[in-house]
């Protein structure tokens, strides 16, 4: 079976993101880190080309980090292997409501 | 290591990659005879703008230095300026600024040569003349250190900041160790990851440099929430957002690779061009494409290396846009748009380092005179002036 891989940036990365085409619900894909070291993670939800999962358990509120920074917070609680987007991401940046 | 490239001497002792005739309309109202003029005149490229009349006097300012710079930028051997008559910007000082380059310039008014028909045969005719006269000019062998390169990214999506803008902060670095100067913008873009590049910066982040950064990052943030609604919805683009991207946060930090890794040695405002600046820069700037392009042509940038992963093709009628694609799927689909392949990375195929040297290869090439893709397809019309306040 073709190689289903997931890329984490940086070490303090919650969230890992998925470089395949085709990954749905229920899927097991490669989660590899920076010196390549690698995790089998499976996926809950279909998550496009590009698009990224949780690595680990994060609270409603937690960071969510990627390139070792914070991206957003979580908008409810992800459990590992979710699809990590626009519904469960918030940004915390030029915002008018904050 | 040294390396060369052949460019077009200018009579400031800039050196251009292009040799050509900018059309330049001091105003909107003039586009039309300056497009009749482009047409007819091979050489010949066009700034054809939406500004220049019935705005703040801080903006008209702005517009004239804009244009003038666009004049005085090296790939230019001459200019001819199209003004109607009556418009807001200052076109005899456009004339009287490219003309202190050296560079042979014209200027023709539409109402006082009694119409359109009357000014597009008058600027056919100035336009042939002067590019007859820089038709001969020779390219010279000079060094990278006068090379001023702009680097910007596009239709991004989640693979712009883990291969193509990673490739351009390779080459970045590369020339900023070879004495050369680069130039990055989108201050949008910097939301999020400010206190990175202000670590960077010449003094530290509590120096002029540092707290410049955070300085323009607060104002484009202000900016945006200004007319109270914010920034999400507008940033990341929807485009940005179906290619995985899903804070304007995680867009910056994936944006701010392509600076690669050397000292920002300061701000540049986004009228300003580069004098004997050398190393790191950044231009205040925002994000989307005509503006920005527009502001790093005026810089004096002769190149310009272009990140995308959504596949963005525009490229500056001046300015040559080397397209980097970071993803392997949107370069098999649009490889008639895109210069080269940077999702070689993602699939595993080729080191950062590797592609990074095909891009200084590829860019290499490009300053010789090799067209890039949009300069062959002809697709860099599109252009305009970032301005400040309304249209009155």
């Amino acid at each position: 079976m073709e190689l289903k891989l997931a890329l984490k940036v940086d070490d303090l990365d919650n969230v890992a993101t998925i470089f395949a085409n085709g990954v749905t619900d229920g899927m097991q894909v490669e989660m590899r880190d920076k010196k390549g070291i690698s995790e089998t993670i499976t996926v809950c939800g279909d998550v496009p080309y590009g698009h990224k999962i949780a690595v680990k358990d994060i609270q409603a509120g937690e960071s969510i980090i990627k390139y070792g920074e914070s991206i957003g917070r979580a908008s409810r609680p992800i459990k590992k292997g979710d699809y990590v987007h626009v519904h469960n991401l918030e940004a915390m940046r030029g915002r008018g409501d904050l | 290591m040294s390396y060369t490239f052949m460019g077009y001497p200018r009579p400031n002792g800039k050196y251009g990659v292009r040799n050509l005739v900018a059309v330049i309309p001091s105003v909107v109202c003039a586009n039309d005879v300056a497009q009749a003029v482009c047409r007819q005149v091979q050489g010949t490229i066009g700034y054809f703008h939406h500004q220049g009349c019935c705005q703040l006097p801080l903006d008209l300012t702005r517009v004239t230095d804009v244009l003038s710079r666009l004049g005085q930028s090296p790939n230019v051997g001459a200019a001819l300026i199209v003004s109607l008559g009556c418009e807001g910007t200052d076109h005899q000082r456009i004339y009287e600024e490219i003309k202190a380059t050296g560079k042979p310039v014209e200027i023709i008014h539409i109402q006082e040569l009694g119409g359109t028909s009357r000014a597009i045969q008058a600027g056919i005719d100035a336009a042939q003349r002067l590019v007859q006269a820089i038709s001969g000019i020779q390219r010279v062998p000079v060094d990278i250190s006068n090379l001023v390169m702009s680097i910007k990214c596009g239709g991004s999506d989640a693979t712009s900041g883990m291969a193509s803008n990673c490739v351009i902060g390779y080459v970045a670095d590369k020339l900023v160790d070879l004495g050369a100067t680069v130039v990055f913008g989108e201050t949008t873009e910097f939301l999020g990851g400010e206190h990175i590049l202000a670590r960077r910066a010449v003094g530290g982040e509590d120096g002029p440099v540092g707290q410049k950064i955070y300085r323009i990052v607060d104002e484009m943030e202000k900016r945006a929430m200004s007319i109270g609604e914010d920034m999400r919805g507008g940033q990341p683009t929807p485009g940005n957002i179906a290619g995985g991207l899903s804070s304007i946060e995680e867009k910056s930090l994936g944006a701010i690779v392509k600076s690669g890794h050397r000292p920002i040695q300061g701000v540049l405002e986004y009228t300003e061009m580069i004098t004997d600046h050398k190393g790191l820069w950044i231009k205040d700037t925002p994000g989307r494409e005509p503006e920005i392009l527009t502001g790093m042509a005026a810089t004096g940038a002769q190149v310009m290396m272009f990140s995308t992963g959504r596949g963005a093709p525009q490229g500056f009628p001046s300015m040559p846009v080397i397209k980097i694609c970071g993803n392997p799927n949107t370069y098999e689909r649009m490889q008639h748009d895109m210069d080269l392949n940077a999702g070689r990375i993602l699939t595993g195929e080729k080191s950062i380092d590797e592609v990074g040297e095909e891009a200084f290869e590829m860019l290499l090439d490009t300053l010789n005179g090799r067209m890039t893709k949009n300069e062959a397809l002809g697709y860099f019309g599109s252009m305009d002036i970032f301005c400040l306040g309304p249209v009155i």
